[in-house]
């Protein structure tokens, strides 16, 4: 079972990392940065289905006759790049998030949207210090 | 256990590691390189697995153009993350435990790893794309005769998919001219909050000046190379317009933005856009006009099917290349643009 499986469950492992990283922590950015992880364990998964073992890259060529199978390579391949142009989807909507409440962590978010009688746009603008690495931003 | 397992449990061990330290770690610039050096291990864990044209694309947006994206955005907002509250912790953990359970349970039922005789290897079509094709398409590398031709419609939708995610990207950015700022050149107006900042380019240094100069022209050669000889070892559209797009980021790092928007400027950025996406679909058009099914390469040459599969095969992936390439390098644009104007 071992000699088999053990990718599989690797990959479960970093893709059960990733989902905790998503669900736990309340930081925009680091959120994403958990879906790619999330992501990237979905692609290893495809891949290590596609894999022989004792075949090579399915570039065809005289005098070989065992390939990985290329459809799981075409899928993923694909999924990446597509993944990175959502990924810069979500960033874009966190840097909106950002500019609207001056913070990128959904504690502070709500707690700025209920008190929304000034509305978001802020005037003194995100507060942030001055090499945008200010303080620690801990919640209230 | 062979030197394969070793070397796979090896890579994932590292990979494991660097997404735990991801987890852990507070400092969000840090998770943004972890996140870098992630990639680079998953494309080596590719290529172990033989997807060398997954490893070649993973190296090129793992390791280069998403992290400059992360940077960028933290860049404009906080680089240092709250700690996360005890409260969401356990939930969170219990949740991940009992989805790992039942992913461990199901596991069973998957195939060995590996094994020749999986249902993936031993479905028909295994020998069309490895036998098969040799005849219907001519050219060696499957992955690319999968992705352009056989599996065509799949490829022009992710295009799309690209395509999309780029124009939500530059709408949500974009700065439109405020109805109430007088002279509606808003970034001017707006008071630098860094002045002495936004003068110093990395371009003042001479040897990132001289050696990302030096440089330049290699990379948009390899980018063309990758993206012409697609058909015959790994790489093809999607590659190539990373590593375009990755070249025109270091120009614009290195040089500053406003050089870089004067080689490159918004409306050819927009044009090529849809222009790939165009091309692409054309293709599809073309062969309809020539009296063939859509995105069906073989009448594009008549009497000679392997030819008009390998000219559209070649066109198609120029189509991917050039939206990608414009994509990212938009995106890049409207990221960085955004942290010049504040």
């Amino acid at each position: 079972m071992i000699e088999t499986h053990y990718p599989y469950w690797l990959v479960f492992v970093l893709m059960m990392i990733g989902l905790y990283t998503v669900i736990s922590h309340g930081n925009l950015v680091k959120k994403l940065i958990g879906l790619s992880l999330f992501q990237a364990a979905v692609f290893i998964l495809y891949i290590s289905l596609g894999k022989v073992i004792g075949g090579t890259a399915p570039v065809l060529e005289e005098g070989v006759d065992s390939y990985s199978h290329p459809l799981p390579h075409v899928l993923i391949l694909t999924a990446i790049v597509v993944g990175v142009a959502t990924t810069a989807l979500g960033l874009a909507l966190a840097v909106r998030i950002f500019d609207a409440y001056g913070t990128l962590e959904e504690d502070q978010m709500l707690v700025r949207a209920g008190d929304g009688d000034d509305g978001p746009e802020d005037p003194a603008g995100p507060d942030r210090g001055p090499d945008g690495d200010g303080e620690p931003g801990v919640a209230p | 256990m062979n030197t394969l397992a070793l070397l796979n449990v090896f890579l994932f061990a590292v990979l494991v590691a660097t997404a735990l330290a991801i987890t852990r770690i507070r400092a969000l610039y840090a998770a943004a390189m972890l996140a870098s050096l992630f990639s680079l291990v998953l494309a080596s864990l590719f290529v172990m697995l033989d997807a060398v044209d997954v490893a070649f694309t993973e190296a090129a947006v793992g390791a280069g153009v998403s992290t400059v994206l992360f940077l960028s955005v933290l860049a404009l907002t906080r680089s240092r993350e709250a700690v996360t509250p005890r409260r969401k912790r356990w939930p969170a953990g219990l949740v991940v435990l009992l989805t790992g359970g039942t992913l461990l349970f199901a596991s069973q039922d998957l195939p060995p790893f590996g094994a020749p005789d999986t249902p993936v290897q031993q479905h028909p079509v295994t020998d069309v794309y490895l036998v098969d094709s040799t005849e219907q398409i001519g050219i060696p590398n499957t992955v690319t005769a999968v992705l352009a031709s056989y599996r065509g419609y799949d490829t022009l939708g992710e295009l799309v998919v690209i395509f999309t995610a780029g124009v939500a990207v530059l709408l949500l950015l974009t700065r439109l001219p405020h109805p109430q700022d007088p002279a509606g050149a808003p970034e001017s107006a707006a008071p630098a909050r860094y002045p002495d900042r936004a003068s110093v380019v990395l371009a003042d240094y001479r040897v990132l000046r001289v050696v990302s100069k030096l440089l330049m022209p290699f990379i948009l050669l390899f980018a063309c190379y990758v993206l012409f000889h697609g058909e015959y070892g790994p790489g093809g559209g999607f590659q190539a317009g990373m590593i375009l797009a990755a070249g025109v980021i270091l120009f614009g790092l290195v040089f500053g933005l406003d050089v870089a928007r004067r080689v490159l400027p918004r409306p050819v950025l927009l044009v090529l856009i849809a222009a790939g996406v165009l091309l692409y679909a054309g293709v599809g058009v073309a062969d309809l006009l020539l009296g063939g099914a859509f995105l069906d390469y073989d009448v594009l040459r008549p009497g000679s099917p392997q030819a008009g599969q390998q000219l559209g095969i070649l066109l198609v992936e120029t189509g991917v290349g050039i939206t990608v390439a414009a994509v990212m390098t938009a995106v890049f644009f409207s990221f960085a643009g955004r942290g010049v104007s504040r």
